[in-house]
């Protein structure tokens, strides 16, 4: 156990912890508005799109982080395209979109050999590679995406309950959902180049989903979303330094742990 | 004058309703009272500009603030929004429910009775900061002592110097509550 901790206060350690920890506390704040407008599956497509984008960086020779933050910014502005289409179509949407992204990962892998080493820490997480540049990337998504989305919550609710609000006022609630769109999509290019593809998604999509089964107000249930996405990172981290485990994956699997105790629990508590 | 509305023509790919005329000023509830199909939620889009005009005009006053209660609530199943979050959305001030409602404003509303969050969200439009409430079918799901709290909210709302349009196939409410009513689709 000391070995752990004292491994966890390494400061070959301590700058990834810090940008993990920042993801881990921002991303589900934005996956309880995504959940809200039942768009999660959006976050996977942002993800496997900055990943794709990333790739794409490294092969024109630009900095990683712009490929992906341009790529999935680019896939956040195709999505806005499909604003009041119906249901099934965006979905079909989000899914071409993670599928195309996923599509053009792997074919730029298998065919750049310089690319494999990279696709691999996208998709398996890459957090104790992480250099001050991605410390930096997280803390100003926190500071600039938590305080946008901030800005942004009170019309992101009324939109989906009192869709008529804005039309009403002569107010535009498709420029509200494109910025929201844009913030989504930044935070979690920033943060699939941490923690990975699969890890992103699920710190996006299982914690509200927990968070809204127990809480009893949506201010609660985002403070909850956040206790649960950080309670996981941080055992994910742990475990992973400990069992010599690539993060992503262990976090990914905790995730998905507390996410069917949960369920499971809320079965017990409220039977049929 | 708050909304001045002159032989208007409304509808989709053909007129549905009209040509229509009124005005509305501040502190009067205009009913616009007829049976299902007539066009009156169709005449509640057009005053916001969201279907085709095909004649006339609806002048609104400079710098006007409308609120538009519809028919359609969103899905509430699973989301953990309370009725006092709820109404802080839209700014509406929870003084004044009624004591069924503002001992459970605390509660989530996929926790409420269907009634309990029909008056809720019909309460976020009617009280929010605004000068024109447009209110589409006010009555549906509510119990009898809903519907009498709501005539004595309109009437309050009114009296604050709000301009409120009501449209409702319910004659007998519209009546009791309304100031002027304006027959739509009678033939």
């Amino acid at each position: 156990m000391n070995e752990l901790f004292g491994a966890l206060f390494d400061p070959l350690f301590i700058r990834p912890f810090f940008t993990g920890l920042c993801f881990a506390a921002l991303l589900p704040l934005f996956g309880a508005y995504l959940r809200l407008r039942d768009e999660w599956l959006a976050a996977l497509a942002f993800a496997q799109t900055a990943a794709a984008g990333s790739l794409l960086a490294m092969l024109a020779g630009v900095p990683l982080m712009l490929g992906g933050l341009l790529a999935a910014g680019a896939a956040a502005a195709l999505k806005s395209g499909f604003e009041g289409a119906a249901r099934g179509v965006q979905g079909a949407a989000y899914a071409l979109l993670l599928v195309a992204g996923w599509a053009v990962s792997v074919l730029l892998v298998a065919n750049l050999p310089l690319a494999e080493r990279l696709g691999h820490a996208l998709f398996d997480g890459q957090l104790y590679f992480t250099d001050a540049s991605h410390l930096v990337a997280a803390l100003a998504s926190v500071a600039l995406f938590g305080a946008g989305l901030l800005r942004l919550s009170n019309g992101l609710l009324l939109a989906h309950f009192f869709p008529d609000f804005f039309r009403a006022r002569g107010r535009s609630v498709r420029r509200i959902h494109f910025v929201f769109d844009l913030l989504v999509a930044a935070a979690l290019a920033l943060a699939t180049m941490s923690v990975g593809v699969m890890a992103a998604f699920a710190l996006v999509f299982v914690p509200p989903w927990v968070a809204w089964s127990w809480s009893m107000s949506w201010h609660r249930s985002l403070l909850a979303g956040v206790l649960v996405s950080v309670g996981s990172y941080v055992s994910a981290f742990m475990l992973a330094l400990v069992f010599d485990q690539p993060f992503g994956p262990v976090l990914a699997l905790i995730l998905v742990l507390v996410g069917v105790v949960s369920s499971v629990a809320r079965g017990f508590r409220h039977p049929g | 004058m708050l909304l001045k509305v002159s032989q208007l023509s409304v509808g989709y790919a053909a007129p549905v309703l009209g040509p229509l005329s009124f005005v509305l000023e501040r502190g009067e509830i205009l009913g616009l009272v007829g049976p299902n199909g007539c066009g009156k939620s169709t005449l509640l889009s057009a005053l916001l500009g969201a279907v085709r005009i095909f004649s006339g005009e609806a002048v609104r006053a400079p710098g006007l603030v409308v609120t538009l209660q519809t028919q359609q609530q969103p899905d509430v199943a699973g989301v953990p929004l309370t009725g006092a979050e709820l109404l802080s959305l839209t700014g509406a001030d929870a003084a004044g429910l009624p004591p069924w409602l503002s001992d459970c404003l605390d509660v989530r509303l996929d926790q409420l009775s269907g009634g309990q969050r029909q008056f809720l969200h019909l309460w976020a439009c009617l009280q929010a900061p605004g000068d024109v409430v447009l209110l589409d079918e006010p009555t549906n799901n509510l119990d009898p002592d809903g519907v009498v709290f709501l005539a004595s909210a309109l009437r309050a709302r009114a009296a604050d110097g709000a301009g409120l349009i009501v449209v409702s196939h319910d004659a007998e409410f519209v009546a009791s509550v309304c100031s002027r009513l304006i027959p739509l689709g009678a033939s």
